[in-house]
């Protein structure tokens, strides 16, 4: 449990995602403009993401790893290519269901979804977890909680982002400046949390 | 090496017959009354209705989320269409047009510098607010036209930028483009307008244009409620149009109160009432 707990905080806070290992930035300074809509692009990733590791290290157990029960030969090497092809037709396939199944949700999760299909904190979570040879439950686990600290960086910044938006900014710090400088600012404060949990 | 082919193999066929499968049995039909909708829209995707594109409106229309007479670039027959697609009434819609405020071409308005710059008028207006004397005056450097999806804004020869009122559907987009706010959006039916948007004081107006509005007020007195001031500029009130126009038109000393949309060829004697100016 202890374990468990000490992978939760260390995904969340100490090695934050955006802030700690810098991997998923675009989406970062792309939908952190506004709220709702980090808040909707916060939704998809820990959606996909806790999909996408579980899959992904199921693939890895059962496939990739020598002595898998599906194995072919060592396999490790294709982790990348292999994960990326899963991830993406992951994607695809949740999309066409959830907007059968569940319109509302498509619609809020709206254009995002495809767009985490390639994004670099999803394949980040997945070859994590295979380097760190996490269990199926683990790297779920892993998964989920490093997309919540992506999604608590996303909603962090734009909400600041949204207060910059009403204060009296400099005219050539204006814009994307500005907001390069606050990451920066935000990802200090983070690293603030090296060291707790272990 | 063969173990790789084999398991990408596998891995690929195994991932793309399962996206299918789940297509061909999860997968939702686009609506066709969408695919309609859209058919009879202009697809321009000018942005007018206040929706993302015209997909974005066929759909909202489609869901009830708003009205075939939202899009201005309709005309009246399709936007009957679709509502009869729909099966809704059609609302009564004013027709609007865009209209520049600026009848200072080249001809009549002062420079006061050479701009040598990249040809669009907003990246004019960053040095020091662009070529014209006038800061209010059109630029004449086609950043409206080249908005335009439908083509409706000529560049004059002499560098002003003016609407074509038949082929202008009063999407906005122009508007929201001109770095001078000079384009506004009036009824179709509008007869008279004030083509001068400067507010500063008539003498000093005229120095820099000579088709400037000098607050005369000569109209506001011809044109009972149908003009009015606004500081040293008169303004057409659009609600309450005159009825013969071009009476109230002539008492206009410089010719900047026009009797309909500037033509191509446009107002009388610029030469004329250039050296009047001169002599004034």
């Amino acid at each position: 449990m202890g374990e468990y707990f000490a992978l939760i905080v260390g995904a969340i806070l100490v090695n934050n995602f955006v802030l700690g290992r810098f991997l998923g930035i675009c989406p970062f300074l792309g939908v952190s403009k506004r709220l709702d809509t980090a808040l909707g692009m916060a939704g998809a990733v820990v959606f996909v993401m806790t999909l996408a590791s579980a899959v992904t290290a199921t693939v890895n157990q059962y496939v990739l790893l020598p002595g898998a029960p599906f194995s072919v030969g060592d396999l490790a090497y294709l982790q990348t290519i292999v994960f990326i092809v899963v991830i993406a037709a992951l994607v695809q396939i949740v999309e066409v269901i959830l907007q059968r199944f569940a319109p509302p949700l498509y619609r809020a999760l709206g254009i995002y979804l495809p767009l985490i299909t390639t994004n670099c904190a999803v394949l980040g979570a997945a070859l994590l977890s295979a380097k760190e040879s996490h269990g199926i439950l683990k790297a779920t686990v892993f998964g989920t909680a490093s997309a919540v600290g992506f999604g608590l960086a996303l909603v962090l910044f734009a909400s600041l982002r949204e207060k910059l938006e009403l204060a009296q900014v400099p005219e050539c710090m204006r814009g994307t400046s500005i907001a390069l400088i606050t990451a920066g600012l935000l990802a200090m404060v983070f690293m603030g949390f090296a060291g707790l949990g272990g | 090496m063969t173990g790789a082919i084999f398991v990408l193999t596998v891995m690929g066929l195994l991932l793309g017959l399962v996206i299918g499968i789940t297509v061909k049995f999860f997968g939702t039909e686009p609506d066709p009354k969408v695919e309609k909708i859209e058919a009879l829209l202009p697809n321009a995707n000018c942005g007018g209705c206040g929706f993302a594109g015209c997909s974005d409106f066929a759909r909202a229309l489609a869901g009830g989320k708003a009205e075939p007479n939202q899009c201005p670039s309709t005309n009246t027959e399709t936007a009957a269409q679709i509502a009869a697609l729909l099966g809704v009434a059609l609302g009564v819609r004013q027709p609007k047009v865009a209209v520049v405020l600026c009848g200072g071409d080249n001809t009549k308005a002062a420079k006061a510098a050479l701009y040598n710059g990249v040809n669009d008028c907003r990246a004019a207006t960053l040095v020091a607010g662009g070529a014209k004397a006038c800061l209010r005056g059109c630029l004449g450097l086609g950043a409206c036209a080249r908005a335009c999806p439908f083509k409706a804004i000529e560049i004059t020869g002499a560098s002003l930028a003016v609407v074509h009122a038949d082929v202008c559907t009063g999407c906005g987009k122009c508007v929201a483009t001109c770095p001078r706010k000079l384009i506004r959006l009036v009824p179709t039916s509008a007869t008279l307008h004030v083509l001068c948007s400067s507010p500063e004081k008539g003498a000093a107006k005229r120095k820099k244009c000579s088709a400037a509005c000098i607050g005369c007020q000569k109209c506001v007195k011809a044109a009972a409620g149908a003009v009015s001031m606004e500081g040293a500029l008169a303004r057409v009130n659009y609600d309450h149009q005159p009825s013969p126009p071009g009476a109230i038109a002539e008492v206009c000393p410089t010719h900047c109160l026009q009797p309909a949309l500037l033509d191509v060829t446009p107002v009388p004697t610029p030469a004329a009432s250039a050296s009047e100016v001169a002599h004034a």
